[in-house]
């Protein structure tokens, strides 16, 4: 494409289709304690 | 629902649905505003005296076409999916006050300086281990188990983090799960015998500190009034080296005190850390340090100078990690995760040294909220349904927000503490939050754009 360039393709809704297991880490746990980003938590079922 | 956004050179656009995101130049990124409630002759028409008609109809064909791959405008189509809705209240992590007590005194600590406004007390190694066996008992099928072992100061009664950890242990294979051991400290204790300990057992280690020596010990002093940063930069930057590779994280707080906390991150990274975080304080509005509304415009300006700073260090090969910029666009947590966030009170609760179990660290003390006790063997399971229905959908501000499926709703201790309401986001705090996404949308592009 000329006017758009695309960094990511729809990863949340790909993301549904195995997601939900729940084995992945709190998001609180890691380093936040407060200000809550669970954005940049990793997937334990990729 | 789509976001767009300008920073520096570089345009942006967020499928907030689908998780797309795009970055375009200036006819699309004009367009798009119009581009659902205007014919394709209206647009040219309204465009026409600012872009050549071939660009724009060409723009015009490459936003539809992504509307149909569905990488644009995409509707929301989460809050009926069965894993979503069929979500089984389980506990899943425990935050262990292993000591209401604390070896330093630092001035906004939300612990009440460590005694969470009780009395100094330590955990004993039965109410630990009962806490273990709770969190076995209420984990259903889930495997992965993790265990924060948290204060106070945690280091104050170490030899029961050990007993806990080895009990943990010990109970792994009998019942199928694996422990995954944290522990946060603000370093003072640290010796070559504990590092080593910490470093072997513990998943992840959280170290405190917040920045540069003035910053830090403007706050963080010992109970004489001493400053801590001289005794603890040493030890953590020993304990940081011997991770080689295993999860740290240098955790700061930033003020209104200094709210050119861009210097204190980049601080931390010139003395050699590779993980940081650093975090706006949570005080309530009387605190003189305690961070208002009229401060927003400052911090979201420092955050885009720490964005443009991280890029340059990323591209010269000196980079380091900011926890709250670390978005990874394509494997990130699954979109179910993102619909109901930290799992406070739901998946993830605190245990006092008195075994009361509360929602998280955060609501230690407040009996509104005291949800049970492991040595009675006791626990409320409607707080644990109220907590886990406090998810975006039932946010009325979060339903509308572009945002929601990186922040998940936000920090409910923040939402009681400032709304008296865990459904009502704190609305600082989501300020800040949109604008760590944005930078960090605009570092990925950045980097992806060098990388090409």
């Amino acid at each position: 494409m000329k006017h758009i360039k695309t960094l990511t393709n729809a990863t949340l809704k790909n993301s549904a289709a195995k997601g939900g297991c729940g084995e992945c880490q709190t998001s609180c746990q890691s380093a936040c304690k407060t200000s809550c980003t669970v954005a940049n938590q990793e997937c334990e079922n990729k | 629902m789509i976001h767009k956004f300008v920073l520096d050179d570089v345009k942006i656009v967020l499928d907030v649905n689908s998780g797309a995101v795009h970055v375009v130049d200036e006819i699309v990124y004009n367009l798009l505003d119009e581009y659902k409630y205007k014919t394709q002759e209206e647009l040219v028409k309204l465009f026409s005296g600012r872009y050549d008609e071939q660009a724009i109809l060409e723009a015009m064909e490459e936003i539809g076409t992504l509307e149909s791959e569905g990488l644009l405008f995409t509707e929301d189509s989460y809050a009926n999916h069965p894993a979503f809705i069929n979500r089984k209240p389980v506990v899943k992590a425990l935050c262990l006050h292993i000591a209401h007590d604390c070896n330093i005194r630092c001035k906004y600590c939300f612990a009440s300086q460590g005694d969470f406004k009780g009395d100094r007390s330590l955990m004993s190694s039965e109410v630990g281990k009962k806490a273990l066996d709770f969190l076995i008992e209420n984990s259903g099928a889930r495997r992965n188990l993790e265990i924060d072992f948290f204060g106070g100061e945690p280091m104050m009664n170490f030899e029961t983090v050990k007993e806990i950890v080895k009990y943990g242990r010990s109970r792994e294979l009998e019942t199928n799960k694996r422990f995954r051991f944290t522990l946060t400290t603000n370093g003072v204790l640290l010796d070559d015998e504990a590092m080593e300990y910490i470093n072997e057992n513990m998943e992840n280690v959280v170290l405190s500190i917040d920045g540069r020596k003035e910053v830090n010990d403007k706050m963080r002093y010992t109970v004489n009034g001493n400053g801590t940063y001289d005794i603890i930069v040493p030890k953590l930057l020993k304990m940081a080296e011997m991770r080689n590779g295993k999860s740290y994280y240098v955790r700061g707080t930033f003020t209104s005190d200094n709210l050119d906390f861009s210097s204190d991150v980049l601080h931390l990274a010139d003395l050699g850390f590779k993980n940081t975080s650093v975090e706006p304080v949570v005080a309530d509005d009387g605190m003189p340090y305690a961070i208002k509304e009229q401060d927003l415009e400052i911090i979201a300006r420092e955050y885009e100078t720490l964005a443009r700073e991280y890029i340059k260090r990323h591209k010269a090969g000196n980079g380091f990690n900011f926890f709250h910029f670390m978005i990874d666009l394509s494997q990130g947590p699954c979109v179910i995760k993102r619909l109901s966030g930290c799992g406070a009170g739901s998946e993830y609760v605190a245990i006092t040294p008195e075994g009361d179990i509360y929602p998280c660290h955060q609501f230690v003390g407040n009996d509104e909220f005291l949800i049970g006790n492991v040595l009675k063997n006791e626990f409320k399971t409607d707080l644990q349904t109220s907590f886990g229905d406090a998810h975006v959908y039932n946010k009325e501000k979060c339903n509308k927000c572009w945002a929601k499926f990186y922040c998940s709703g936000g920090c409910h201790a923040n939402a009681y503490n400032f709304h008296k309401d865990i459904n009502i986001p704190y609305d600082i705090g989501c300020e800040m939050e949109k604008k760590r996404i944005e930078c960090s949308l605009f570092i990925q592009a950045k980097l992806l754009e060098e990388a090409e």
